[in-house]
């Protein structure tokens, strides 16, 4: 459990997919974020976004065996 | 009735915002329907269903946004349209502040900011797996504002979290105090030593919140999400967060709050509290506290009790609720409800839940639409008869619409048809303050209250109770002044509240 304890003592710093005034709230607050202004990949089309999944899932795959090597 | 519409290919804008926009502009002079989303199957259903279907929206995409005003005449619902566009340039303007165009990605976003160790995802469901695994694979923790994650999806990403050391909260993960820093629906609270690991978004608001007023502080409040101790994810991220918290040295106490969890998973469950070596505060909602007790745990009968049990072991000695129960009978003396029935109108869901489980065994007959054991489901839930205790954060008055705690123009109009009931006699209902919640609730909820009497010329007892603290933006003492000054009687808990409402209906 040593890693997560110790993001504990950190600061948090954060990526904001989605509603903007989560990033908002978080800037006044003096956290540090990037907002991101997200949209629906391969242009909502369901079709492209399958063959997206699977090259990711390959991919992921391919960097999974890489590491246990 | 005339229909404009105006279509803006691949201007892509969240589903908060677009809602917040078109339910402000249905409300101008003259516009009777307002459909402000981007093309998805749930927003051309809606517009069908409104018969504000045009044939221009054939082959659109879901990057697609789509203005629809059903307006008097074609001069209002254009200046609908016109009005649309306004609010969402200057919303394109707030967020894009920086002089750099933000990022598309996340992958962009973390070339950027390479140092983040968080991703708050609220991107529609169906993307929002995606999103995090992705987040998890690159060792950031995630919260899950997403709801519509399938359970097997959930169980996917937990899975890869518990191997990597990282934390998944949510989905449908509303609230979490992560090293300080409340993310999404939160409240700005003092650091302390009490941990907490919570199912529930606004359990979790009114523990931390009060735990505060009372002077003690939170090391951690960690979001698990509704399912997290559902036999088929088993606890995954509660073990985890329990254990981290366990070893945490800057953490005494530690509270969990959920739903019973599932029969396989309260054995292993209870064996993790065991080896924590440190006091435990549990409160399954609903649950008979015996069987915590027996297990050698401190079991909360209410959520106000678990915050008050955490702050006397995290300081060793006795806490009071905020308000004595003689004060609370003691208002409750002076008040002659001019009709017999309550209505109870929530945006937090598990404070909706505890006002049922406290007043059902006392004042007998209560119908929801999210009924707890004893209570009746409403037949009809846009229409009350009898006590009504309402959830209007329920899927059933959130589609389309955004959440009760950051647009309160449904709740207000409840408020006002309920105060029309001559058969009403009391009113209650909450203000959650912190981040994300609306910037003035008590003052949308005094002008409903304003509208109300002024329409029906009737006054109902009225009550509310606000989850927050000081510190938050809006201000606990402002949020009371403002309830308090139109006649509302204010409490600072759910349960003394609660309490206040049975003691009027017992006098009754």
């Amino acid at each position: 459990m040593s890693k997560l304890v110790s993001f504990f003592g950190q600061k948090v710093k954060v990526i904001n997919l989605g509603i903007p005034s989560f990033a908002e709230d978080l800037k006044k607050q003096g956290v540090e974020v990037m907002h991101t202004e997200w949209r629906p990949p391969a242009g909502g089309n369901k079709k492209i976004q399958a063959l997206l999944a699977k090259v990711e899932a390959w991919q992921s795959k391919v960097k999974a065996g890489k590491g246990a090597r | 009735m005339v229909v404009c519409h105006l279509i803006r290919k691949q201007t892509y804008f969240d589903s908060v915002t677009l809602m917040l926009i078109g339910s402000q502009v249905k409300k101008l002079d003259g516009i009777e329907n307002a459909v402000v989303g981007m093309c998805t199957d749930y927003n051309i259903d809606s517009l069908k269903r409104l018969n504000m279907y045009q044939p221009e929206f054939d082959g659109l995409t879901p990057n697609d946004l789509i203005i629809c005003i059903m307006g008097k005449d074609k001069a209002t619902a254009e200046s609908g349209i016109a009005e649309v566009e306004k609010r969402l340039k200057s919303r394109k303007q707030a967020s894009g502040a920086s002089a750099e165009l933000p990022p598309a990605t996340q992958e962009e976003a973390a070339r950027r900011l390479p140092e983040a160790n968080v991703v708050l995802i609220s991107v529609p469901g169906e993307y929002a797996a995606r999103e995090a695994a992705q987040a998890l694979n690159n060792g950031r923790h995630v919260m899950l504002f997403s709801d519509n994650v399938s359970i097997e999806e959930e169980l996917e990403l937990k899975t890869l979290g518990v191997s990597k050391e990282l934390l998944v909260m949510g989905p449908d993960c509303g609230t979490a105090i992560i090293n300080g820093t409340p993310l999404a629906f939160a409240n700005a609270v003092r650091s302390g030593d009490i941990g907490l690991v919570a199912a529930s978004g606004t359990g979790l608001q009114e523990v931390t919140s009060t735990i505060h007023r009372l002077g003690c502080g939170i090391s951690q409040a960690i979001g698990v999400g509704g399912r997290d101790l559902s036999e088929k994810i088993g606890g995954r991220m509660t073990i985890m967060a329990t254990r981290a918290l366990a070893a945490d040295p800057a953490t005494r106490v530690i509270v969990m709050i959920s739903k019973p969890p599932a029969e396989k998973v309260l054995k292993p469950l209870f064996a993790e509290f065991k080896n924590i070596g440190k006091p435990v505060v549990v409160y399954f909602i609903g649950a008979d506290p015996k069987m915590i007790e027996e297990q050698g745990f401190v079991a909360a009968r209410n959520l106000e009790d678990a915050a008050l049990q955490a702050c006397r072991l995290s300081n060793k000695k006795q806490y009071n609720s905020e308000m004595a129960d003689s004060e609370i009978k003691k208002l409750a003396d002076n008040v002659k409800l001019p009709a017999a029935s309550l209505r109870g109108l929530y945006s937090g869901g598990t404070l909706c839940d505890e006002a049922q489980r406290l007043l059902q065994p006392v004042i007998g007959e209560i119908f929801s639409n999210t009924p707890v054991k004893g209570c009746k489901e409403m037949p009809d839930v846009y229409k009350s008869s009898g006590h009504c205790i309402i959830d209007l954060g329920d899927d059933n008055f959130t589609r389309g619409k955004a959440h009760p705690m950051i647009d309160p123009d449904y709740r207000s109009e409840r408020l006002v048809q309920e105060f029309a009931d001559p058969s009403v006699g009391i009113i209650c209902f909450d203000v959650v303050l912190g981040y994300g919640s609306h910037p003035d609730m008590a003052g949308e909820m005094v002008g409903a209250i304003e509208r109300g009497r002024k329409k029906s010329g009737r006054n109902p007892i009225l009550a509310a109770c606000i989850c927050g603290t000081e510190e938050d933006p809006q201000g606990w003492q402002q949020q009371k002044a403002r309830l308090a000054e139109a006649g509302v009687s204010v409490f600072p808990t759910n349960v003394a509240m609660v309490k206040f409402v049975q003691h009027c209906l017992e006098r009754k």
